[in-house]
């Protein structure tokens, strides 16, 4: 038997995996919940501010590893998922679930090169 | 007297039904297309955010229309998930041995809990809590 | 002392005679002290002679009395009938071909096992008179709990991915590859890497856990098969880094 490539994205899963286990919920607070409930005033994602973090060469890098990391986590376990589903087309999907990953880690560092 | 090993089925597509530990599991890995969609809610926010000023105020708005409310407490609710069965089995993947010992494993969930509570009002500070 | 009247569902396989496993139900009176495995004896002894299945010390020692109890794998011999419902369902354990009543198949697990090289393979041969083998209580403490393992094969029963993919290795192979693999004594990490480090090894594992909550003596395979993970991947990338290493 061969030893398997797997580590390549088991690796990627699990830096992921305690990366977003860290940051993801806090994030989802603030981003999505905490302005737009009125909890944080609206000052905590003005424009300014924002522009800030991604212009800034330290922000930017963990901004970039925030986005990729759980994409990949994410991109892993789905494919995980789908054959825990049932789902055995397991070379589809991992080109789907991986595709998408490598789609938003494109688009994420493409967004931060151009502020 | 003849062999005729009997192979029971198993269903590829409802096993995790039969024991709440495999349901447990199954939200557990489901966690992952939250944890995904909101990755790509934070991408297309980044496009808006170089796109200038304006996108950014439309997708600041966009934000709040109650199916994106929604959406957000499913997110971390899945994402809070995600943390807990994280950090509660670091000490089975990272055991910590000192000679004879064995660090006991709540300190080491703990340590992981310690530092999320840091990171997350590290950045609930810097977002002006 | 006082009698319970309990109605065991027994799942009941004939290969000479049934198209498939029926159940079977049979009321037997429990004493308070008894374990399910003391009701079946008492199936066999009174009521049913033809019931097969198999047992051996009745102590939780020799892995041999493994059922699915209410659905669940457990060593027939350390599951109470007093923390039981008054309907008690038994079946041979899961994802191993029936080969008749509780007895199950299990050559799959012992060619796995086997594939592992769970025995020390040591850096050289040792003559006796140059003495034994010297080893630390902290060298010893590394490996010694996966040494606990009484091959019952709850775990491979209780594994969804063992039952979706027979290639799989498994938990309790897996766990004693880690565990020789965590011996001081032993340099064969590398020899059992083609199997452990392979698609069907550790990396079919999606670390549901089911292995180590069903183990009857807290070996935690799905511990041992991520830390496993975690070493494989050290090696892959230094692999990478320096091919001409000897692996």
């Amino acid at each position: 038997m061969a030893r398997s490539n797997k580590p390549i994205v088991w690796s990627l899963f699990a830096a992921g995996g305690t990366v977003a286990a860290f940051i993801t919920p806090v994030m989802i607070l603030v981003t999505g919940l905490a302005v737009a409930v009125g909890l944080l005033p609206a000052e905590a994602l003005a424009y300014d501010r924002m522009l800030a973090l991604v212009q800034n060469p330290l922000g930017k890098g963990l901004v970039f590893l925030a986005v990729f990391l759980p994409a990949w986590h994410a991109a892993h376990r789905l494919r995980i998922t789908a054959h825990d589903f049932g789902i055995r087309a397991d070379v589809a999907v991992m080109a789907v679930c991986y595709g998408l990953a490598a789609l938003a880690s494109v688009i994420a560092a493409f967004a931060l090169f151009r502020v | 007297m003849s062999r005729r090993p009997y192979r029971r089925a198993v269903s590829t597509t409802s096993w995790w039904l039969a024991r709440p530990r495999y349901i447990r599991y199954m939200a557990r890995e489901v966690s992952c297309v939250f944890i995904g969609a909101y990755t790509a809610v934070v991408v297309v926010g980044l496009v808006r955010l170089s796109d200038g000023a304006a996108a950014w105020g439309a997708f600041l708005e966009s934000l709040q229309a109650p199916v994106s409310v929604a959406f957000h407490l499913l997110a971390l609710a899945f994402a809070l998930y995600h943390t807990v069965t994280w950090f509660n089995v670091t000490p089975k993947a990272m055991p910590v041995q000192f000679g004879e010992a064995q660090l006991p494993g709540g300190v080491i969930i703990g340590a992981h809990y310690t530092g999320w509570a840091l990171v997350s009002a590290l950045v609930l500070f810097l977002a002006g809590v | 002392m006082n009698e319970r009247h309990v109605d065991l569902e027994i799942l009941r396989y004939d290969p000479e005679t049934d198209e498939e496993p029926a159940f079977q139900t049979y009321r037997v009176p429990c004493q308070e002290d008894w374990v399910v495995l003391d009701a079946v004896n008492y199936v066999k002894d009174v009521l049913d002679r033809t019931l097969s299945y198999r047992w051996s010390c009745h102590m939780a020692v020799c892995g041999s009395c493994g059922m699915m109890i209410n659905g669940e794998p457990m060593l027939s011999c350390k599951a109470f009938v007093r923390d039981m419902p008054d309907r008690i369902r038994i079946e041979p354990l899961a994802n191993f071909p029936i080969e008749r009543d509780l007895v199950v198949v299990t050559d799959d697990f012992m060619d796995k096992l086997a594939s592992v090289k769970p025995y020390l393979i040591p850096r050289e041969e040792k003559a006796i008179e140059d003495g034994a083998h010297v080893q630390t209580p902290a060298q010893l403490k590394k490996f010694k709990q996966y040494t606990l393992c009484i091959n019952c094969t709850l775990c491979y029963a209780a594994c969804p991915q063992y039952a979706h993919d027979q290639n799989f290795t498994g938990p309790a192979a897996l766990a004693l590859a880690h565990r020789y693999n965590l011996d001081s004594q032993d340099v064969g990490r590398g020899a059992r890497e083609d199997v452990v480090a392979s698609n069907a090894g550790i990396w079919e594992c999606s670390f549901v856990g089911a292995c180590s909550d069903v183990c009857p003596h807290e070996v935690d395979p799905a511990g041992a098969i991520q830390q496993t993970k975690i070493a494989s991947t050290v090696d892959y990338f230094m692999g990478l880094l320096t091919p001409e290493r000897d692996r």
